[in-house]
């Protein structure tokens, strides 16, 4: 069965000439359907890039990368959409949730776009949210809600598509304690159903949960550590 | 992903911000409904201009003295010219009022009224122009013969000089002499540039003797015996004329028909209605420019959310529309309420001018604003949706 994320020669420069920043210089990555992967790096180790490319939110500047078996190098902007819609979760630090706009909504934008039917979209987001324990917050607001709900309303809408991989930067980074707490257990959750999960800490007790962290040191993996 | 998902994004755009739509709104609004209303003015300005010529007649010439070239001898027009139009030489000729004007102030009791056109002439002058009598009578033969002081009022000096008191038989003094009141003629209505009824007719021969002495007549008002019968008419007028002024080149005096006047008119009218078309399609241009700002700043103000959109899958398209759809609503709503706001205000008298409603203009006016939305939304919509995800996303 082939990987669910393959990354090979993985390049992504920033400008160009004297004042050009290497963010990733050949990076390799390989992950398989169902693995739980920390990847771990000092700010401006390019673990950021990293995730963004993984999630097509940007473009590497060279090397291949096959999402599910697909190679997205010479992908454009309407066919990466597409893929972001139908292959990828993401969860950001900030959350980024729409405002002005209830919880259900949020969680239901994902399906808009899919083109799923009002009813049926509107079931899904349900599930979702009653998966992240939401259930009774689904008509708030996001200025309604505490950090550690807005995450999970996040986190509800990154899986709704049921897509191939989640991808989490940071996404514990802004919240309390017990609010990481919730939210590390709903992805240890989603792992445990057998989904593929990749997440950006820089905490230990976060790596934890992974099976793997991955160490990117300088734009390159450094090491795994099982 | 669906047309009508996408517009319900679009309208939960424009509802969070309640104020600005509206203000927004409101310039389109003002547009449309000054394009409407501003060309109903002037098309009804025109229209009571061309009622209030035809309601003078078709058949009728008007002869007035012209400005007499240098070196060339100038013949005053006569009560003798004009008596000398009427005969065997000149069959289509029914017939020639002599006419002589001025303006004068007229006083009764304690008021005073200044009467924009004193008119003195024959009685055949009331049926010429189609003047009618409301109250009273009309002046005879015998009392242009006889010089009477009477006189016949329109309407406008009526009311000025006489509110609530009947005119006729009363004794109104114009310019200190006293004239007898023996009719009052039926309301013509603005002409838009002029008020037919702001006038008085009296004999001839007592206006010559009180107001303007016994110079050049003003006019001689022809008419023909029909409408088609005019250009011969003028053909007969012209010959008497030259004969009786000895002209071999260059007239002394000037014959306007009423279709040569109607067309003068006619040509200012819509001069004036361009000119208050182009003002409005002016205020539908800075309607459309507000729209774009809006739209800009909307954009700007919420390129984290198009990031956001972008990131869970929003192709182009989406964005593209989500905007343009915002847009058009708003300039959409704008123009029908502009629409209703102009078609209200034709309703009503403005300056003087009742509007007559050009079906055209608001058909007109109500596609150009929802063009207006999908144009100048179209460089705002387009810069939301050419915004790299990652880009937007850090925008703060």
């Amino acid at each position: 069965m082939s990987p669910v994320i393959e990354v090979r020669n993985l390049r992504k420069t920033y400008g160009a000439g004297d004042t050009a920043v290497h963010a990733l210089r050949g990076l390799d990555l390989t992950v398989e359907k169902g693995e739980y992967i920390a990847i771990m790096g000092a700010s401006g180790s390019g673990k950021s890039t990293l995730l963004n490319i993984l999630g097509c939110l940007d473009i590497p500047t060279s090397g291949t990368y096959l999402l599910d078996g697909i190679d997205t190098s010479d992908f454009d902007e309407e066919q990466l959409s597409l893929l972001r819609n139908r292959k990828i979760g993401f969860v950001f630090q900030s959350f980024n949730l729409v405002p002005r706009t209830t919880a259900l909504a949020n969680v239901e934008l994902p399906l808009v776009y899919a083109g799923v039917r009002r009813a049926q979209r509107r079931e899904r987001a349900l599930a979702a949210l009653d998966l992240v324990g939401l259930k009774d917050r689904t008509h708030h607001r996001p200025n309604e809600l505490s950090g550690g709900q807005q995450q999970r309303v996040a986190i509800a809408r990154a899986l709704v598509t049921s897509p191939a991989i989640v991808l989490a930067d940071e996404p514990t980074g802004n919240l309390d304690t017990d609010s990481s707490r919730e939210v590390l257990a709903i992805l240890d959750r989603l792992h445990a159903s057998g989904r593929t999960v990749v997440l950006i800490t820089h905490e230990d007790e976060v790596a934890a949960h992974a099976m793997r962290t991955v160490r990117v040191v300088d734009g390159r993996v450094a090491g795994v550590l099982v | 992903m669906r047309l009508f998902d996408i517009a319900a994004f679009a309208v939960r755009g424009l509802t969070a911000n309640k104020m600005r739509s509206g203000l927004t709104t409101l310039g389109i609004l003002i547009g449309v409904a000054s394009v409407i209303l501003l060309i109903a003015v002037g098309n009804g300005a025109s229209s009571a201009v061309q009622q209030s010529i035809a309601g003078l007649g078709t058949n009728i010439l008007t002869i007035s003295p012209q400005r007499a070239q240098p070196g060339s001898p100038v013949k005053p027009l006569t009560t003798a010219d004009a008596a000398a139009l009427v005969g065997p030489d000149s069959p289509d000729v029914k017939y020639a009022s002599p006419v002589v004007s001025a303006q004068a102030t007229a006083g009764y009791g304690g008021t005073s009224y200044a009467i924009s056109q004193f008119i003195g002439t024959d009685p055949r002058y009331f049926e010429t122009t189609n003047s009618g009598v409301a109250q009273g009578n009309l002046f005879s033969d015998n009392d242009v013969q006889q010089a009477r002081k009477v006189v016949v009022i329109g309407a406008t000096v009526a009311t000025q000089l006489f509110p609530g008191v009947d005119p006729v038989g009363k004794s109104m003094l114009v310019n200190n002499i006293p004239f007898t009141v023996v009719g009052v003629l039926a309301a013509k209505g603005s002409s838009g540039l002029q008020d037919a009824d702001d006038m008085a007719v009296a004999p001839l021969t007592t206006t010559q003797n009180a107001l303007t002495g016994y110079g050049s007549l003003t006019q001689i008002v022809v008419q023909a015996r029909s409408a088609d019968a005019l250009p011969n008419a003028q053909a007969q007028v012209t010959t008497i004329l030259n004969g009786r002024h000895r002209i071999s080149q260059t007239a002394d005096y000037r014959i306007l028909s009423q279709d040569q006047l109607l067309t003068a008119r006619t040509a200012t009218t819509e001069t004036f209605t361009v000119l208050l078309a182009s003002v409005a399609a002016i205020s539908l241009l800075v309607g459309g420019i507000g729209i774009t700002n809006i739209m800009l700043v909307t954009v700007t103000e919420r390129i984290r959310e198009i990031g956001i959109r972008k990131a869970v899958g929003a192709p182009r398209s989406s964005i593209l529309g989500q905007f343009l759809i915002e847009a058009t609503l708003l300039s959409l709503f704008g123009g029908a309420l502009g629409v209703a706001a102009g078609m209200l205000g034709t309703q009503f008298t403005i300056a003087g001018i009742k509007p007559v409603l050009v079906p055209s203009s608001v058909l007109l006016a109500f596609a150009v604003s929802a063009l207006i939305g999908l144009f100048f939304g179209s460089y705002p919509a387009s810069r939301a949706a050419k915004l790299r995800p990652i880009e937007a996303l850090r925008h703060e």
